[in-house]
């Protein structure tokens, strides 16, 4: 075992206090009765209370959420597809260019993938009068395009550390390529696909750009609602409104460690 | 027996097969080329105002087709607009110069950090990565609004310096460039840490011990060993942070001052209130061509890592 030195280990913690002090405040304030950030005027769920109110943030969040379970659930399909290509079908051809068109909406910048896509769809309704008017078809597809690449990732490093003597077991007694896919490849990488599949779920419904520039008028998602309130300054709500996120992510990390754990 | 037959099996291309891979490789490729290959090319078309394509009905563009002379003239226009205005390239320049600092900024508490969490006992190390992990799970938007709150003229870090005693007057850090550099290293710190911890982990633990064993001291083990085979780490976690902030919207946008502007901000400006679709995306087309080069090193780099690994 190597020492610790003592500023390794203080960078570490200015470092996670660095990532966690924003967050923490964030929900501290979230109670406070006050409007101000400044001035703790005592403790109050009020804000919590305006936030169930808020018919326009709420519609928004369920948008959303269903924008978000969509681009997942074909995300996943599509991610494994290319998982599948890239790790089992060796070097076919256009493997490079497969590879390039995973690896690029990682790093491409939102306002880039947003205006294009939007001049796309502009395109297509015009020449094939699909889509016809913008919103939450449009939102899902721009969603699906940059998920995918994530859950690829996450998928091909899983299926190329899997251990292949079960398909090799069940090739040999006779099973075909899509039983043995089916009954043993997809249980084994099922953790990945679930993984995949909450990433591509967060990636959607965080995303303000690129939903901002492929929306039409009429779908307003829950980070275009969070935005422009937050234009306004600081807003109460908005705490609110990130504290219930963070006890929800926590909860999810609990309930995946305690399951992880178990086996 | 067994093994021929698997071997057969494999080797042959069965009808199977063939669906297989026509399913895994075509779909997504098929995806990606119509919804991502697709609408560059398109980009491309508009950043050079095509009359037939800058018709859409919409208002934005039809004020646009009833100028039809100007709209020819602005043919190769935009271009040369983004060429002799200055405020374009001063925004270029600007994002480049904001992602080299938080570049430098991830790099320098990200290495550490990778660092020492790639060095924690095994049982520890699962729960320090889970937790850089963690905050990219809450929203982005939500973290980059929460220091509007800290770096406020009223906020808390200067109430925080002020009951210290070390400033007197509340410094403006909000809507200024340093404002912008703390949101960027904030926002991208995890995406720096995550390749450079799985380099770190990867590296030969006894390549150190022989050092040591030759006399060598740990700090100039760890320049003359650690350092050198981590450089594939730090230019995978630069590239992932360094592309995307060139092009980055909502951080200048909520905590920049208004009068520095980032590429992605003027491109957001000239689209959503100029409605300029074709100089947004003549500076679309910019910023592409700006990226390509970080985006091969970076490409390069994972196939070479890649291929090293098979």
């Amino acid at each position: 075992m190597r020492r610790r030195s003592w500023p390794l280990l203080s960078v570490l913690a200015f470092g996670y206090a660095f990532l966690y002090v924003p967050i923490l405040l964030l929900i501290l304030y979230s109670f406070n009765e006050s409007r101000l950030v400044t001035v703790w005027s005592g403790f109050s769920f009020k804000w919590y209370g305006e936030l169930l109110h808020n018919r326009q943030l709420l519609d928004a969040a369920w948008l959303s959420v269903r924008i978000a379970a969509l681009n997942a659930t074909i995300a996943v399909v599509l991610g494994t597809l290319a998982a599948n290509a890239l790790v089992r079908h060796g070097r076919f051809r256009g493997r490079t260019g497969l590879e390039l068109l995973l690896t690029a909406p990682l790093v491409m910048p939102d306002v880039i993938i947003g205006l294009s896509m939007l001049l796309l769809f502009v395109a297509l309704q015009q020449t094939i009068g699909w889509p016809d008017g913008r919103g939450f078809s449009t939102i899902t597809i721009a969603h699906i395009t940059f998920s995918m690449a994530y859950v690829a990732v996450v998928v091909r490093s899983r299926l190329a550390r899997m251990d292949s003597s079960l398909e090799e077991a069940a090739m040999d007694l006779g099973a075909r390529p899509l039983t043995v896919y089916l009954r043993i490849t997809l249980p084994l990488i099922a953790p990945a696909l679930l993984s995949g599949w909450l990433l591509a779920f967060t990636l959607s419904l965080d995303d303000l750009v690129i939903a901002s520039f492929v929306s039409g008028p009429g779908a307003t998602t829950l980070p275009m609602v969070i935005y422009s309130s937050v234009r306004m300054g600081v807003s109460p709500q908005i705490n609110a409104l990130a504290s219930l996120v963070v006890a929800l992510v926590a909860l999810a990390v609990v309930i995946a460690g305690v399951s992880l754990r178990r086996r | 027996m067994t093994r021929l037959s698997k071997r057969s099996k494999r080797l042959r291309p069965s009808g199977e097969h063939r669906l297989s891979r026509l399913i895994n490789i075509g779909l997504p490729y098929l995806w990606l080329g119509l919804f991502f290959l697709l609408p560059f090319a398109i980009v491309l078309r508009i950043s050079l105002a095509e009359p037939l394509l800058a018709q859409p009905p919409y208002t934005a563009l039809w004020e646009w087709a009833e100028q039809g002379i100007l709209q020819i003239r602005l043919n190769l226009g935009n271009f040369q607009l983004i060429r002799e205005d200055d405020i374009y390239l001063a925004a270029l320049l600007n994002s480049l110069w904001v992602a080299l600092v938080g570049t430098l900024g991830c790099l320098l508490l990200g290495y550490p950090m990778a660092y020492a969490i790639a060095t924690a006992p095994e049982r520890r190390r699962i729960l320090l990565l889970m937790l850089i992990i963690l905050p990219f799970w809450t929203s982005f938007l939500i973290r980059v609004y929460a220091w509007i709150g800290i770096l406020n003229a009223n906020g808390l870090l200067n109430n925080f310096l002020l009951w210290l005693g070390v400033i007197d007057t509340p410094l403006k850090i909000l809507h200024t460039q340093t404002a912008v550099y703390i949101g960027v290293i904030y926002s991208y710190l995890p995406f720096m840490i995550l390749p450079l911890y799985a380099n770190l982990t990867r590296l030969d633990p006894t390549l150190l011990e022989a050092a040591a064993d030759l006399g060598c001291r740990p700090w100039r083990a760890f320049t003359r060993v650690t350092l050198p085979l981590s450089l594939p780490g730090i230019v995978a976690g630069s590239m992932l942070v360094f592309i995307p902030v060139v092009g980055e919207f909502v951080i200048p946008d909520l905590l920049g001052s208004p009068g520095s502007l980032m590429i992605g901000k003027l491109m957001w400006t000239e689209f959503f209130a100029n409605k300029d679709w074709p100089l947004a995306s003549a500076l679309a087309i910019v910023l592409l061509a700006v990226l390509v080069v970080p985006f091969v090193l970076m490409q390069r780099l994972q196939q070479d890592d890649e291929d090293g690994r098979t």
